[in-house]
Parts: C-alpha cells; sequence; structure tokens
C-alpha cells in the first residue's frame, strides 16, 4: 500500500482527510505495521489532539517526547482504542483498526503500558503473566475450566519464567502485585505485554519511578526484545537518555500537535522543540 | 381535557415527594460520592419519629416535627458522615453502595428494637390537614397534604438552587462536587462542607417521610419497605437528572407522579395492564432512563483532575499459609464434612435438621454472590429474583407437567441463566454503579409485577414446590434432603473453584483489578461478565429451586427484592471472594434464624442488623471480615511455626545461624503505595527485595 494513499475504498474519513506535512516528502515503502492518519480529539472544547500523524515500521523503535500535557498518553490511547478519536484514522498492518474496541487491538498485536500503573492488586506476578499468556492463546473456554484442564502447564511455566528472567522479576514471582513498588509494578506491566508477543510494543514512560541503573537495564531490555523478536516499539518517556538508547527515530509532541520528527538528536536541536521545552524565549 | 386534568392534578403532589427524594439523592450523590440506598431508611425513621411522638407521646405537631425532622434527620446525617462516610472517602462508588446496602438494611431493623414495635391508628400530619378539601382545581378536589407538599417540595428545590447559586457555602460546595481536593488546596474545609450535605441532605429525607406520612394511606410508619419502594421513584427522577442537575430532578419526580396517575386513568381498572404496568412503571423508566442517559454512563469515574492523588485502596491481606497447615486443614475439612453429614443423620433434632438444610441451600444461592460479586466484582442486587424464577419454574414444571422436580430445578436455573443474560446483555456497556441500579430495578419489577402472576408465583395462594423422589429414597424426610442438598452444594462449590482456578475466574479477577489492562491483554469484558452473569443467575436459580422444595409452599414474598439486599450483605459480610465465606454465609443465616426464635419477637431484626453492620467494613475489607480474620490467623499460626522451628534449629545447631530461606509466612499488601522507594536493582534484583513477612500488624 502507498505511503498516504490507501488503496481501500473503506477508508472512513477519506475526504478530510489531509497528507500530514512529515508524510508529504517520503518515499513509498511497505505497509507501515501502524499508522496514524490525522488523528484528531477534544475532550470538553479542549483540542488534545490536531492532525496528529504517525507511522511505525515493522520492526521499529519510535520514541514519543515531548512537555508534560502534549498529549502523548492521548495518542497512545487513541492507538489502542481507549479513545475514539474525532477525526482521522489508525492503521494496523494495513488495515483500517478505527472502531476496534481495545482487546480485540490486543488480540492483532499491539501490546501497551501505562503511565498510570494498571495492575491486578490482587494477583501474583506469575499470576499477571499468565493471563496475558493465555489471553494470547485466546483461551478462556468455560468448558475446560470445569473439566479442570485449566492448570497451568510446564511449557506456559517456561515462557512465563523467561519473560520474567527478562524484566528481571524471576524471584517475585509469587509475590501479589498489591505489595510491589511502583518500578516493579512498571516491569509487571511490561513482562504482561511482552507475554502476548506483540507485533508493536506501547510503552508509557516505562522508566518513572526506576534508578539510573534500572532504566539502563530497561532500555538493554527493549533494544533486545526489538532485535531478537523483531517487536516494534513506540515508547513515550521523559528521560531523553533512555528515549536515544532505544529508538531509532523520535516524534514531539507539543500541544497536541506533532512539531518535530527525525533522528532524536536532531528533532531535539529544532529551534521549534527547544521552545516547545524551554519555553518561547529559547 | 379537563378529565385528563383531572387524573393529571393529584399526580403533582405525589411527583413532589419523589421528587424530594431524587433532590436529596442527587444531593448526597454530587458532594459525596455514595450513592444512598439508605435514603429511603432516613426517610422511615423521620417519620417514624414524627408518628411515635405525634401520636403517642401526644406532643404538638410542631415539637414532634422539631425533632424529628429538623433534630434528628441532620443528626442522623451528621453521623452517618462520621462514622460511615470519612472512612471510605476514596473507596470505589461499588463500596460505597454497599455500605449504603448496609445502612438500609440496618436502620429500619434497628428502630422497632429500639422502640419497640406498634401499630398505627390516626394519621399524623403536618401544617395543613389533608382530610379538609381546601379548594378544587377544575373538579379536582386539593386538599392539606397536597397543597403542603407541593409548597414544601417546590420552597425546598427552588431554595436549594438559590443557594447553590448565590451564597457562599453553595459556592463552596460546588467547589468540593467538582474536585474536593482542588477545593481542600483553596483552603475549603472540605470535610465539613461533605457533612453539611449529609446534613442537609438526610433533612430532606426525613422532610419526605413526614410529608409522605398522609400523602398516601399505604405508607405505614411501622412498615420501612415501602419507603423504599417510593426510593425507587426517587432514583428514577434522580438518573432522569443525570445525577447532577436539582431542577430536572423536580420535573422529573413530579412528571412521574403525573404520568402514574395518567396511566390509572387510561389502563382498564383490574386488568393484567393496570395491575402489571402500574407498579411497574417506575421500573421501566428507570431502565430506560439509565440506557439512555449518556451522562450516566460515567458515573463511577471520577472527574476529579486530582484523583490520582488518593492513596489507593487498602490491598487485600494475602496470606500464603505455611505447607505444613495444609494437611492438618485438608483433614479438618473432611473431619467436619464427615461430622456434619453423621449428625444430620443421627442425633441432630428434628426441628434443627430443616434449618440445616436451608443453610445448605442458602449456601448454594449464595455462590451465585460469589460468582457475581467476589469474582467479577459486579454488585447485583437481583439474586432473590433468579432464585425465584428457579422456585417457581420448578413448582409449575411439577404441578402442570408433572416433571421431577430435580429436572425442573434444572429447568429453572437455564430459564434463570437465560433472564441473566438479557438483563446482562441490556447492561453490557455500562457497570459499577448503573448495572446495581438496573439489578435492582429488575428486582423490584420481579416482586412486584413478574411473581404476581398465577402462572408465574401463583399470585397471593402462591405455590407447592415438591420434594424430589428418587428410586425409593423420599426427600420428604429433612434428612434425607439435607443428604441431597449438601450433594448439590458439593458439586456446584466444586464448580466455583474450577472457574476460579481456571482462565476464566483468572480473566475476572483481571477485570476486577483493572478493565483497562484487562481489556489490553485482548480479554473481551463484555463476554466475561456476560458468561459470569449467566452463571450466577443459573446457580442462583438452582438454588431457588432447591428453597422452594425444602420449604414447600412457597409465594412472591420468599423472593422479596429485599431478601437480594440482605443476601448480598450478608455474603460480603462474610467473604464474598472464596467459596467458604459463601457456605459460611448460608449456614450462618440460617442457623442465626434458628436461633433468634428462641428469643423474644422484638429483637428478630438483630441478624440483619449484625450482617448490616459487617457490610460496612466492606471498604476497608473486601474480602469480609470473616476472610479477614483468617487470613490473619492463618498468618499467625504460620508466624508460630516459623518461630518454632527457627528456635528448634538453632537448639539442633547452635552457633549457627538460623535456616536460610523463610517460609514465606505472609506477603501482606501493605507497602504497595506507588512512589514508594524501590528496592533491588532492576537485572538481578537481590532476594532481599522481595517483601518480608510481618506486614499485618504494620
Amino acid at each position: 500500500m502507498p505511503d498516504g494513499a490507501p488503496a481501500h475504498g473503506a477508508f472512513p474519513a477519506a475526504g478530510r482527510r489531509s497528507v500530514s506535512r512529515y508524510h508529504a516528502g517520503r518515499p513509498a515503502s511497505g505497509s507501515p505495521l501502524l499508522e496514524a492518519r490525522s488523528v484528531s480529539i477534544e475532550f470538553g472544547g479542549i483540542r488534545a489532539l490536531s492532525d496528529v500523524s504517525v507511522r511505525v515500521e515493522v520492526g521499529e523503535a519510535v520514541g514519543i517526547v515531548g512537555p508534560n500535557g502534549a498529549g502523548k498518553t492521548t495518542l497512545f490511547n487513541c492507538l489502542c482504542g481507549q479513545y475514539c478519536p474525532a477525526r482521522g484514522s489508525v492503521w494496523f498492518d494495513g488495515k483500517p483498526i478505527d472502531g476496534l474496541p481495545s482487546y480485540r487491538r490486543a488480540r492483532l498485536g499491539i501490546a501497551r503500558t501505562f503511565q498510570r500503573v494498571e495492575v491486578f492488586p490482587e494477583m501474583t506476578v506469575l499470576d499477571h503473566l499468565l493471563v496475558a499468556e493465555r489471553a494470547r492463546r485466546g483461551d478462556g473456554r468455560l468448558w475446560k475450566d470445569l473439566l479442570n484442564m485449566s492448570r497451568v502447564r510446564r511449557d506456559e511455566l517456561d515462557r512465563i519464567e523467561a519473560v520474567l528472567g527478562l524484566v528481571g522479576l524471576a524471584d517475585m514471582a509469587a509475590t501479589p502485585v498489591g505489595a510491589l513498588s511502583l518500578g516493579h509494578c512498571r516491569l509487571v506491566e511490561l513482562g504482561r505485554a511482552l507475554c502476548l508477543e506483540p507485533r508493536l510494543l506501547m510503552a508509557d514512560e516505562p522508566s518513572s519511578g526506576l534508578d539510573t541503573g534500572e532504566t539502563a537495564a530497561l532500555a538493554d531490555l527493549f533494544r533486545r526484545v526489538q532485535q531478537e523478536k523483531g517487536m516494534a516499539i513506540l515508547l513515550v518517556e521523559h528521560d531523553l537518555d533512555m528515549v536515544a538508547r532505544v529508538v531509532d527515530r523520535a516524534m514531539v509532541l507539543d500541544f497536541g500537535e506533532l512539531v518535530a520528527e527525525g533522528r532524536l538528536d536532531e528533532v531535539m536541536a529544532d529551534p521549534l522543540v527547544r521552545r516547545a521545552y524551554l519555553g518561547r524565549a529559547g | 381535557m379537563s378529565s385528563l386534568l383531572d387524573y393529571a392534578i393529584p399526580g403533582v403532589p405525589y411527583g413532589c415527594e419523589f421528587a424530594l427524594l431524587a433532590v436529596g439523592l442527587v444531593l448526597t450523590f454530587r458532594a459525596t460520592g455514595v450513592f444512598n440506598l439508605a435514603f429511603g431508611a432516613q426517610a422511615f425513621v423521620s417519620a417514624f419519629v414524627f408518628d411515635l411522638l405525634d401520636e403517642y407521646a401526644h406532643w404538638p405537631q410542631w415539637a414532634a416535627f422539631a425533632v424529628a425532622v429538623l433534630v434528628l434527620a441532620p443528626g442522623l446525617g451528621l453521623a452517618l458522615d462520621h462514622f460511615l462516610c470519612r472512612p471510605i472517602r476514596t473507596a470505589s462508588t461499588t463500596a460505597k453502595v454497599v455500605s449504603s446496602l448496609g445502612l438500609l438494611i440496618a436502620i429500619p431493623q434497628s428502630i422497632p428494637i429500639i422502640f419497640g414495635g406498634r401499630t398505627r391508628h390516626r394519621i399524623g400530619y403536618l401544617w395543613l390537614n389533608p382530610n379538609i378539601v381546601y379548594f378544587h382545581i377544575g373538579s379536582t378536589p386539593v386538599n392539606g397534604a397536597d397543597i403542603s407538599t407541593t409548597v414544601v417540595t417546590l420552597g425546598v428545590v427552588l431554595g436549594l438552587m438559590a443557594m447553590f447559586r448565590w451564597t457562599s457555602a453553595g459556592l463552596t460546595m460546588r467547589a468540593v462536587v467538582e474536585s474536593r481536593r482542588l477545593a481542600s488546596l483553596e483552603g475549603v474545609n472540605a470535610g465539613r462542607v461533605a457533612a453539611g450535605a449529609w446534613a442537609l441532605s438526610s433533612l430532606l429525607a426525613g422532610l419526605a417521610g413526614v410529608m409522605l406520612l398522609p400523602q398516601s394511606n399505604s405508607i405505614d410508619p411501622t412498615n420501612p419497605l415501602e419507603f423504599t419502594t417510593l426510593l425507587v421513584a426517587g432514583i428514577t427522577a434522580a438518573a432522569m437528572a443525570g445525577m447532577s442537575s436539582l431542577p430536572v430532578a423536580l420535573v422529573g419526580g413530579i412528571g412521574l407522579g403525573v404520568l402514574e396517575n395518567l396511566l390509572v386513568k387510561f389502563l382498564p381498572p383490574g386488568g393484567v395492564l393496570a395491575q402489571g404496568l402500574l407498579p411497574s412503571l417506575p421500573f421501566i423508566v428507570l431502565v430506560g432512563v439509565l440506557l439512555a442517559n449518556p451522562r450516566l454512563r460515567h458515573l463511577d469515574q471520577s472527574s476529579d483532575p486530582l484523583a490520582s492523588v488518593d492513596p489507593p485502596p487498602p490491598p487485600r491481606a494475602i496470606a500464603i499459609r505455611d505447607k505444613r497447615l495444609e494437611l492438618p486443614m485438608k483433614w479438618g475439612f473432611r473431619l467436619l464434612v464427615i461430622a456434619f453429614v453423621v449428625s444430620c443423620l443421627t442425633w441432630v433434632p428434628g426441628n434443627w435438621v430443616f434449618p440445616l438444610g436451608q443453610g445448605l441451600v442458602f449456601s448454594v444461592i449464595f455462590l451465585s454472590i460469589t460468582l457475581i460479586t467476589g469474582m467479577s466484582g459486579q454488585l447485583s442486587l437481583c439474586q432473590a429474583s433468579f432464585a425465584g424464577i428457579g422456585a417457581f419454574t420448578a413448582g409449575q414444571l411439577a404441578l402442570h407437567m408433572g416433571l421431577p422436580v430435580l429436572l425442573g430445578a434444572v429447568v429453572g436455573a437455564v430459564l434463570a441463566a437465560v433472564v441473566g443474560v438479557v438483563l446482562a446483555l441490556l447492561v453490557i456497556r455500562v457497570s459499577g454503579l448503573l448495572l446495581t441500579l438496573v439489578t435492582l430495578a429488575f428486582a423490584l419489577f420481579a416482586d412486584n409485577v413478574l411473581f404476581q402472576f398465577s402462572w408465574t408465583g401463583g399470585g397471593v395462594a402462591g405455590l407447592v414446590v415438591p420434594r424430589p423422589a428418587m428410586g425409593s429414597v423420599n426427600f420428604n424426610n429433612d434428612r434425607a434432603f439435607v443428604m441431597l442438598a449438601l450433594v448439590v452444594l458439593a458439586l456446584c462449590m466444586g464448580v466455583v473453584v474450577l472457574i476460579q482456578r481456571g482462565t476464566v475466574g483468572r480473566y475476572l479477577a483481571a477485570m476486577r483489578g483493572s478493565p483497562t489492562a484487562a481489556a489490553s491483554l485482548g480479554i473481551n469484558l463484555s463476554w466475561s461478565k456476560v458468561t459470569v452473569f449467566a452463571l450466577s443467575a443459573g446457580m442462583a436459580g438452582l438454588g431457588g429451586a432447591l428453597y422452594g422444595s425444602i420449604e414447600g409452599p412457597i409465594s412472591s414474598t420468599d423472593f422479596n427484592y429485599v431478601l437480594s439486599l440482605v443476601w448480598v450483605v450478608v455474603v460480603i459480610t462474610t467473604g464474598a471472594q472464596t467459596v467458604e465465606g459463601a457456605v459460611q454465609a448460608g449456614m450462618a443465616f440460617a442457623v442465626f434464624a434458628q436461633v433468634l426464635t428462641y428469643l423474644p419477637q422484638r429483637v428478630a431484626g438483630i441478624e440483619f442488623i449484625m450482617f448490616a453492620v459487617g457490610a460496612l467494613t466492606y471498604a476497608a475489607h473486601p474480602e469480609g471480615i470473616v476472610e479477614y480474620q483468617r487470613s490473619i490467623w492463618m498468618a499467625r499460626v504460620g508466624r508460630w511455626l516459623e518461630a518454632w522451628d527457627e528456635r528448634r534449629s538453632r537448639m539442633a545447631r547452635s552457633g549457627m545461624p538460623p535456616g536460610s530461606a523463610a517460609t514465606g509466612a505472609v506477603a501482606g499488601g501493605v507497602g504497595g503505595a506507588p512512589g514508594s522507594a524501590v528496592p533491588g536493582a532492576l537485572p538481578a534484583s537481590a532476594p532481599g527485595s522481595a517483601p518480608a513477612g510481618g506486614a499485618y500488624h504494620a
């Protein structure tokens, strides 16, 4: 599918869509994994996002940076189906996914973590990952439960333990998540998302609550899953060092608008971006 | 046209009562976030005391009014705020509803204990005599009660609106409604404002209660249930107002009253429609409003921009049992079951076998609450209606088609499950509070309409559900029936445990913990919800059929909507999240009732009060107080064992350090507050960073 000009007639907002200036000059490539086109959303008259376009290629790591309140998490929620954008559309793997509820998007291969930690406080770390593992396989038949066929199997356990080792929670498997610190809860979320074996991993400020050493380890982890498993990564992050370690490309959001896109060092040098971060005088 | 008015005008004062209730509900909800189901109970207290002082103590009306409405009602509101509301201010909407549910049951039950039961001889009234017709509108006579109700309601609502708009007290209250936390930062004493809102809404409740006394002669100050039924109309009007607008609540309430009176005119009197539609009108309107009003969708979600600064809800006490405790517990349980069976078959006196059987049957019904409330976190207030569907189906099938009652019970369970699915599909997009209200509406509908037909609940006379017979075994004998109930209960327990341990149970636990995160993993929440609703309704239906069978003659009063409320409260008190909790609840419920037969009639309500007070702790301990205590004791025993181990190993190898890893006594979730320091580094956290035991006394 050529960039910006879908062949599908089913494109919902074809009439009103304008090709984003960031995409206008790009050469046509293979179908991107995730593409948001001119997404806009308002909350009570406040434009949280206006005409934001995002592309993530297969296996690519993209960072979204921007000051607080720029709309980063809102963008995540639009991509994952928690919010329904007022205009624009979201495509995944060459198909529009607008209107799909978030659980259907997750089944397509989009996994995410949350800025405000969303864990299941009564469950253990292991159970978190088990839920994800079973959800990935589309398990959950009632009759299987009733025939006692839902016991934890060895192969499941092996896979979960591998993921736990990856995120560094191996010795906390049996701990109820309610007893973990915020940083560890973020790692549980990350492990849970990795268990889904997504094609796109969306992480919303994964490093907040972690110290510098842990953050560095986390950056390595992202790099590893990207290289070894070919996961594409969409990372919202305040810690620019971490972004620099992980991403291939960065986008800067400010007041709900995309102000720059490109290599991280380039975009951070952009006067528009400096102004967004440092104020008008900068 | 004038005849239309003749019917519409009497609806106005009637609707004003609804409006008064609705305004009070909206006020409390906006200011404190509590959907106060106990509002009807508060109205009842004032009405009761007013009537008591007026009729028995022969006080002048103004004095009785002053005490009952101006002093007692706000006092009750302040007490509720202080003892109930403050501790649960940051709890979830469901927890708050459970607390108000406890009050709804506890308050009216405690009144006869305090004042003694009594009958009413004379209608007390306030201000204008209801027996005097002051003037006519068209040909409609307008009596004193009509005038006083309408004038007082309009006065109160307009006064409140003026207060909110123009006074500084109203301004601060609006600020607190927007964001309690932000208002606090601005120097507003949010706690005092909330207390004021409670006092004010309680005053409205008292006023409504007293105004109701002469309004309808069906209102009996010794019968709190009628006040609760009226509350539904209040809830409907409040829902119309989106739980926020006072004028809409007023108009909605009056409109409902008028509509009801108009229907009386247009429906043929004595017909099925008039009998069926009239009492169910508020519920039909309520369901319609709940589903149609989009503003109600997000009632549960706080709009407070500072909502995230609140500390997280207290985590559940989780005890990892010492491995050595498992074997004795297992054998203890087996011995208990054997002892129970042997006792029931031999020495237990006949008048005690029956309640034990009832307890087992209740346990089956209560397991349905474990499924819906404990496992999925939804609060359903219509389990008694599902039980009724099961019981009446089994009874009717046995009566008309000669179907064996056990088969009929299965059919009843399936039918209840189907109704459950329909109800779940109706509320699939909503959750929390709205689901609770829709189930409450359905319970009232089933109670007042569905079970009143001769082909369902057998009308007033009721229906007889026979005892099952299996070959030569005659279950007419209570002892034999107890065995049957035990088998059914064991099967149901097995089902619940398997689901709980299986994938579906884990999905539900995930949904309970965080619906957003569960959906982000690809779990279809709607499907899980429908499944659990169907299972729960089916199990309630099965239990209901058994209940009918053990009782024999049953009627719609056996599946009264109040029972749904009481049952939920009972299970929540003992523990809604475990199978044992449901069985404990069932046995305790039946056994207490039997014990109470030895006590004077006056204290009969004490059982309900006990459980209702237990429900007030739900916000703090969602696992139930019995479960909570049990986990504390398990942890304690675990610690003792550990200490004993340590001492022994020290003595064995004196000088050597004690055993390396703790056997895992407790992993209390106390240190889970976000923002606390992260122990241990990411790549390989030291073993010491795992939370240590003994967190309970923290």
